[in-house]
């Protein structure tokens, strides 16, 4: 019995082993690397091999860095509550009011965006929402605003439009997973025992969706953050990103190891994120099965 | 069973259409207050359609359903005086037993502790004292079961509607949930409406049975007059086994009838034993059920008016009881054809079980026989 175990795990770690370099080389050897960076000091064009906490100490003092730290993360809480909010209702439809035999053609509709490149995708929005783009000339067009809006472009507002729309069938998936889970009978079961539609959903479907929405919110959560092409065009390089400010440190400034301090140092705010809705996600997981 | 109890419910030429499909053709049934009250058929034959309808989750395409004497047309599922118990049990993943329970009690006007004791009663009402911490999910079929009537009574309806509740557990459970369903039901007295395709369940349990094929009730009556008196050959061959012959009409006498049976020979029924309701067209047809015809040794006596001899075909043997396949002597003349006739005997200690091949008589009485015509 035990042979046959270990026979068993031989073949499953053979078939693991491929993935598994392939990951370590492209995924784990980087990411070590950036570690390493992150504690040594910044030479001219070069990197001098002396172990520093400074960079670190620069990072965690500088009101710049946590200006726009704390600007990443309050953009991309806004991007996740946007994306998941408007990706619930997309979800839930599909999930309850569309025929089964249908349902695959429509999640096949909702993966269309991905058919074109996420830069093109991006240059789309600033047409759409520039001084002279698609919104402002047909609202002034139409007569109804004189001027041009100046608040959907370069701002915020923007940003969150572009990303909300990016990553909205990261989003609709994982809910829809989740609330194709449920048993139909469980909703007839709400409403038998004396719950309104309404009650019903808030009740029994929501709970056993929250696994599929945590799963959306950290899915569209942990890439936002990271995001620079968006903050860059959108936002007109006026309000920088996290990742703006990783990128120039690392390729305009040429400061690898303040730069690699930058990276880890958001790595490990978006890990603890995560690690608290995970948290959220086994209390929700516990109760079901 | 008194008939003069209030009606509960009532279908009036309840119609049900989708697109196509004819699923109800005008139902009408009256269900009485304190009935355990049974649909039964095999399936697709709108059983479970008629509970839905009752329940809210299905409308109505044409008649009308009456709960206590109020039209539910326009009452939604969750206003109706009625709770279900579903197939798969729907229990909340998401919630412990007790939750489970006293889900309905949310808009309840009484206090937390006493709603906490009303869970726990009845909990303790199907056999769950202290299971209300556990999770949803660690319970068993019998004991998911269970949790749905318990968390359907707490709200006092009145009526349950139970939907092929105990198909999905193993027999000794199913024999066990029977005998307290019916206790619970005396105990309660709320009417209790259960859909099943099991025969053997709905003479069990109910009072009375609706038997529906094709979105019509076929017939209705208690269990012992289906049973003994089915209105037709197919009541008749979905409840319990019957062995049918077909017979020749020689005469008929007031209400009553002679008939030639290839096998039995020439038999005088009266009106009680003859049903007129015969909507397929085999021809007049004999039947009887294997318990009301025995099997006896070559030289034992017997009571039995009537004696006919026959060969035994196949035995199987259940060990209370063996059911013998028989040829009749003669069952063949008419037109050829071989008719195997199935007899059951409770197996007695000390009286051998018969042989494959042996030739045997067979007695019998035509109080026994039903002409279906």
């Amino acid at each position: 019995m035990a042979k046959g175990w270990d026979a068993q795990a031989r073949q499953g770690y053979a078939l693991i082993a491929p993935p598994f370099l392939y990951a370590a080389l492209i995924l784990a050897a980087p990411l070590l690397t950036i570690l390493a960076y992150s504690f040594l000091t910044d030479g001219y064009l070069t990197v001098v091999r002396d172990f520093t906490w400074a960079n670190y100490v620069q990072v965690w003092t500088d009101p710049i860095v946590r200006t726009v730290m704390l600007r990443s993360l309050m953009v991309s809480a806004l991007v996740t509550l946007v994306t998941v909010l408007l990706a619930f209702p997309v979800a839930y439809y599909v999930s309850f009011m569309i025929r089964p035999e249908k349902k695959a053609t429509w999640l096949f509709l909702i993966t269309i965006p991905f058919w074109t490149s996420y830069l093109i995708r991006v240059f789309l929005w600033k047409v759409i929402l520039g001084y002279n783009g698609v919104i402002n000339s047909g609202l002034t067009g139409l007569g109804i605003i004189d001027e041009p809006l100046t608040f959907i472009l370069y701002n915020v507002n923007s940003i969150v439009i572009t990303l909300a729309h990016a990553y909205a069938p990261f989003a609709i998936l994982p809910i829809f997973v989740a609330l194709e889970k449920i048993d139909r009978s469980l909703l007839e079961a709400g409403r038998d025992l004396g719950e309104s539609r309404v009650m019903t959903f808030l009740r029994v479907t929501l709970p056993l969706a929250m696994p599929g929405v945590l799963a959306a919110v950290l899915i569209v959560f942990i890439p936002t953050i990271g995001d620079y092409v968006t903050p860059e065009l959108i936002g007109g390089g006026k309000i920088p990103m996290i990742a703006n400010l990783i990128q120039v440190q690392m390729l305009a400034l040429d400061n690898r190891p303040l730069g690699s301090a930058l990276a880890v140092t958001t790595m490990a705010i978006v890990a603890i994120v995560s690690i608290v809705f995970l948290l959220i996600n086994r209390r929700f997981l516990k109760v079901r099965s | 069973m008194t008939d003069d109890r209030k009606p509960m419910i009532e279908c009036r030429g309840v119609h049900k259409h989708y697109g196509d499909y004819h699923a109800l053709r005008g139902i009408d049934l009256t269900i009485r207050a304190g009935e355990f009250f049974s649909l039964l058929g095999p399936s697709g034959c709108g059983k479970t359609t008629l509970l839905r309808t009752i329940a809210g989750f299905e409308d109505i395409s044409d008649g009308a359903i009456l709960i206590d004497q109020k039209h539910m047309g326009d009452v939604p599922a969750n206003k109706r005086p009625t709770n279900m118990v579903f197939q798969s049990y729907a229990i909340f993943p998401h919630l412990t037993v007790a939750q489970n329970v006293a889900f309905g009690l949310r808009r309840d006007p009484r206090g937390r502790a006493e709603k906490a004791a009303l869970v726990d009663e009845s909990l303790a009402m199907v056999g769950l004292r202290g299971f209300g911490n556990r999770a949803a999910h660690a319970l068993s079929g019998g004991q998911r079961q269970r949790v749905a009537l318990a968390r359907a009574l707490i709200l006092k309806p009145k009526v349950l509607l139970l939907d092929e509740p105990l198909s999905a557990l193993d027999r000794k459970m199913r024999e066990q949930m029977q005998v307290e369903l019916i206790k619970l039901q005396r105990q309660v007295g709320i009417t209790f409406v259960l859909v099943t395709h099991d025969q053997e369940e709905a003479l069990v349990m109910s009072d009375r049975i609706a038997v529906m094929f094709e979105g019509e009730i076929a017939q209705l009556d208690g269990p012992e007059a289906l049973y003994a008196r089915p209105a037709n050959r197919r009541v008749a061959d979905f409840i319990g086994v019957m062995n049918f012959l077909p017979a020749r009409i020689l005469g008929e006498q007031g209400g009553g009838a002679t008939v030639e049976v290839p096998g039995l020979g020439v038999v005088e029924l009266p009106e009680r034993q003859i049903s007129r309701a015969n909507p397929d067209d085999a021809g007049p047809t004999i039947g009887f059920r294997p318990e009301t015809m025995t099997l006896v040794g070559p030289n034992q006596t017997h009571g039995q008016p009537r004696e006919t001899n026959a060969t035994i075909d196949e035995v199987v043997y259940y060990g209370d009881m063996t059911y013998y396949d028989l040829r009749l002597d003669g069952a063949a003349a008419m037109d050829g054809k071989a008719r195997p006739v199935r007899i059951s005997m409770r197996n007695v200690f000390g009286r051998d079980v018969q042989e494959v091949g042996t030739r045997t008589r067979l007695a019998w009485s035509p109080g026994s026989l039903v002409l279906f015509r």
